[in-house]
């Protein structure tokens, strides 16, 4: 006959690529972003184990010297190890980030609730006060909120989760109407389930379950957020060396130190890279589950 | 790119050599018709690269087309099909592969033709006519708009020849005040009225080739009839026309030529008339049995299938419905009445079939029924009891007693549950005496629908069509209810598989003498299936008697026309012949 293009003579499976190929498709974006999340746990139980000097190791002797071996972050004014510093620095930084997004998440997942299912004039008063923080930037709620409660790690997780909890309170809202619209609620109902039971049997376990995936991303945008506000002095005060601090330490020397400036910057950036990074790979892991 | 790999794939120097094979595996096409012939496809295969492998997808396909002829490819999901037609006009896709033996438009060897060169093809002397209107066409742009870009790309006249011209293609599928319809959108037009505005830039250019994939799919019977006329008309008019379809009743008005294709393969072909009347292969002729209908009733519709059993005594009313009426406010202000003044009784062991086309009330008529929709007036009385008008904890207890099938399964299981949890679930109402009592009516669930144990833990995602609706037919048999409400619940599946549904459900009223309240716009599976028939349009019951006396003798010109509208298919042996005008 002819051509045999199209006939299944080779019955190559994916694993019959080359080792080359396969390593090109690794998923190395998330190994290092689970590598980074490591390190970074590391750094919040045992930070002397990543650490040979302490945060608080005044060295004038060694000030303002740009990133070397010795140092290699560089020191700031006081001849302070900038990677030190850094790595202690973890504890605060993922404290506030993780507690503001816990935050944030649960008073999200009340209002939301409440919103979708609560009897009709629960409902309507909480979309109308969902509503109205929306109106207010994140940022200025959180202003609002640092300036009646004065600065503090513990003002920082509150306002920065009152300030980004009515955008998951809107999505866990539209979850939940979803779900309750969708066909295997009134197959339920049909069945004769009672209402609680298909709240907990379906709507919630179906609404919630993006959720994993939500908490992820927004530890890497309330860190973000945090760091604002202590740039902006309105966090913690300044010896220790959360994240956001540093920066706002490191401002004044920004055109003779750059390093105070750019690397605890780098770090922020690559702290929500890493969790926004695993946050995809989760929500697409429990996206494909429900497809496949 | 993948068109263009054709050339160096396909060996050319055989020509000669495949002309007698062709000849022998297309069922002797006549090549007295040669200079004539304005497509010839000689063992046409398509394949798909996935992770660089190469899947083939079709293999074998042969015929020639000739000037107003049909040439129809009928084929159920996964067959090939539409796969062909693409392949035909380069449109296969990216990780396509596509060779042939032979591929000819008006003798000029395809095979080596560029993705330019069909972009010129396309439109000038091939039209296609994709499957869904909505998504096919722009939604931000009138539809003259996009008729007249056809014309534009292919620099056909000027600005004003072109206006004209669209008014004239409009005019000429039959689009009524085509001026007022080229202004409009896609959504601003019926799904019928978006059909023929699709086939109408697919002819704009008069290609003398038309290719229509499943143009009257999810049409109303009346629209599908309007739309299959201008197919026809574009026939009688010298265009050719290749027909991609499932249904064999849209195929038989249309087609000279048939070839039925499964998993990629073209299983059998020839003239129209010899393979709906006298089909070689078997699955041609579980195919045509299986296509329900006023005379199969009572009739298994899958070969081999033992015949239903006595039917059982018509009993007790069951369910009671008195002067329904569910109005919708829209938000612009206008209360639309869904269902106004809907009456009927269902008795034990007897199937009501509802049919009416799209927006008829008869879905939102099964959910007032069901007690999931609440009544504006009127009353549903269950087993003689209240059931409309008791508040939803007093129902629940007696919803056991009527349960439901949906259209589509899979939106009406929890993605995150398998189908043994989904079992366990519908028998919660139920008390066992042991574990193993509740195991064993799982799996006597199983075992009524015609399913196995294996398919237990898996995910009803991970299961076939028509799996899926033996398991939504087993949650619904699992209260074992009184009255089952199937709202168009065989309208999503392939032929072959609809008919093992219908088949199985007729056995299950014979076993058990569950009633059922049977919803669909499809008036063969109505007719196949029905004791009695309420015939719906816009909220109303138009007409109600036994389904032979709707069929055979239909009083109401809304179900004469309903009744002409459907594409008449006699499967062979059957006293009637097959007409391809449908003048019931």
């Amino acid at each position: 006959m002819t051509s045999v293009t199209a006939a299944p003579s080779s019955k190559r499976s994916p694993a019959g690529l080359s080792a080359g190929a396969r390593l090109a498709r690794a998923p190395w974006g998330l190994f290092l972003a689970i590598a980074f999340a490591v390190l970074l746990v590391v750094a919040v139980v045992a930070p002397q184990l990543l650490t040979t000097h302490l945060p608080t190791t005044i060295d004038y002797g060694a000030a303002l010297q740009p990133p070397s071996w010795a140092h290699p972050f560089g020191t700031d004014e006081s001849g302070r190890d900038l990677y030190t510093r850094v790595v202690w620095g973890a504890r605060d930084s993922l404290t506030i980030g993780v507690g503001a997004a816990a935050v944030s998440i649960g008073l999200a997942l009340i209002l939301g609730t409440l919103a979708a299912l609560g009897v009709r004039p629960v409902a309507v008063v909480i979309d109308r006060f969902v509503e109205i923080l929306f109106a207010f930037p994140a940022l200025l709620l959180a202003l609002l909120l640092i300036a009646i409660a004065g600065p503090s790690a513990a003002t920082q997780v509150l306002a920065v989760g009152i300030g980004t909890a009515p955008g998951y309170a809107r999505m866990i809202r539209g979850q939940i109407l979803g779900a309750r619209n969708s066909g295997y609620v009134e197959a339920a109902t049909a069945l004769g389930h009672s209402r609680w039971r298909i709240v907990r049997a379906h709507i919630l376990p179906n609404a919630l379950r993006p959720l994993v995936a939500v908490f992820a991303l927004s530890i890497g945008q309330s860190i973000v957020w945090a760091s604002s506000l202590s740039f902006l002095g309105l966090g913690v005060a300044p010896p220790a060396s959360e994240w956001g601090a540093l920066l706002d330490a490191g401002r004044a020397y920004l055109t003779t130190a750059w390093w105070l400036v750019v690397i605890p910057g780098l770090v922020i950036v690559a702290v929500a890279l890493a969790a926004t990074t695993i946050g995809r790979h989760i929500q697409t892991r429990l996206e494909r589950g429900e497809r496949s | 790119m993948s068109i263009a790999e054709q050339g160096t794939a396909a060996s050319t120097g055989s020509a000669e050599s495949t002309d007698t094979e062709a000849s022998t595996d297309t069922g002797g096409l006549a090549r007295l018709d040669w200079p004539a012939v304005r497509l010839r496809v000689r063992n046409l295969r398509t394949g798909f690269r996935v992770d660089g492998v190469l899947r083939p997808i079709v293999a074998g396909v042969s015929f020639d087309l000739l000037p107003g002829q049909c040439v129809a490819i009928v084929g159920e999901s996964g067959s090939g099909k539409s796969v062909t037609a693409r392949s035909l006009v380069g449109l296969a896709g990216r990780n396509a592969v596509v060779a042939a033996d032979e591929l000819e438009l008006h003798h000029e060897d395809a095979r080596s033709f560029s993705s330019k060169r069909w972009r010129r093809v396309r439109g000038r002397d091939i039209g296609f006519v994709l499957q869904d209107a909505l998504v096919s066409l722009d939604p931000l742009r009138p539809v003259g708009a996009e008729i007249a870009e056809a014309l534009r790309l292919h620099g056909w006249g000027d600005r004003a020849a072109r206006k004209a011209r669209v008014l004239e293609l409009l005019e000429r599928v039959g689009v009524p005040s085509p001026a007022v319809r080229a202004r409009q959108r896609p959504d601003q037009l019926s799904g019928g009225l978006r059909q023929r505005a699709l086939i109408a830039s697919a002819i704009a250019l008069d290609p003398d080739i038309v290719i229509a994939d499943e143009p009257t799919t999810a049409l109303d019977v009346t629209v599908q009839a309007q739309v299959l006329a201008q197919l026809e008309a574009m026939k009688e008019r010298g265009a050719s026309l290749i027909l991609i379809s499932h249904d064999l009743s849209v195929v038989a008005r249309l087609a000279d030529h048939i070839l039925v294709m499964r998993g990629g393969e073209v299983l059998e072909q020839g003239s129209a008339a010899q393979v709906l009347a006298a089909p070689e292969h078997e699955y041609t002729r579980a195919l045509i049995a299986a296509v329900p209908g006023e005379t199969t009733r009572g009739r298994a519709l899958t070969p081999g299938a033992p015949e239903p059993g006595p039917r059982p005594a018509i009993g007790d009313p069951v369910l009671e419905a008195r002067d329904l009426v569910k109005r919708f406010h829209t938000s612009d202000g206008t209360v639309t009445r869904a269902v106004d003044g809907v009456s009927f009784t269902l008795r034990a062991g007897e199937t009501l079939g509802i049919v009416g086309e799209s927006g008829s009330g008869k879905s939102t008529t099964a959910r007032l029924a069901l007690g999931l929709e609440r009544l504006d007036s009127g009353d549903v009385r269950l087993l003689g009891q209240d059931w409309s008008a008791l508040p939803e904890s007093r129902r629940r207890a007696l919803r056991r007693r009527i349960s439901v099938v949906y259209q589509d399964p899979l939106s009406s299981f929890d993605p995150r549950w398998t189908v043994e949890r989904i079992l366990l679930d519908s028998l919660r109402s139920e008390r066992f005496a042991s574990g193993a009592d509740r195991d064993a009516r799982v799996r006597e669930l199983l075992g009524q629908v015609g399913l196995g144990a294996e398919v237990l833990p898996r995910f009803p995602l991970t299961l076939s069509g028509g799996q899926r609706q033996r398991v939504a037919i087993a949650r619904a048999l699992a209260p074992r209810p009184d009255i089952i409400v199937l709202d168009e619940a065989v309208s999503a599946l392939d032929v072959t598989i609809q008919a093992q549904i219908l088949d199985l459900l007729v056995a299950l009223q014979r076993e058990s003498g569950v009633a059922y309240l049977f919803i669909s716009h499809d008036l063969g599976v109505i007719s196949h299936l029905s004791d009695r028939v309420l015939v719906m349009k816009d909220g109303v019951v138009v007409e109600e008697g036994t389904a032979e006396d709707v069929f055979e003798r239909p009083q109401q010109p809304y179900t004469r026309d309903l009744i002409a509208a459907i594409p008449e298919f006699a499967p062979a042996g059957d006293p009637r012949s097959i007409s391809p005008e449908g003048d019931a």
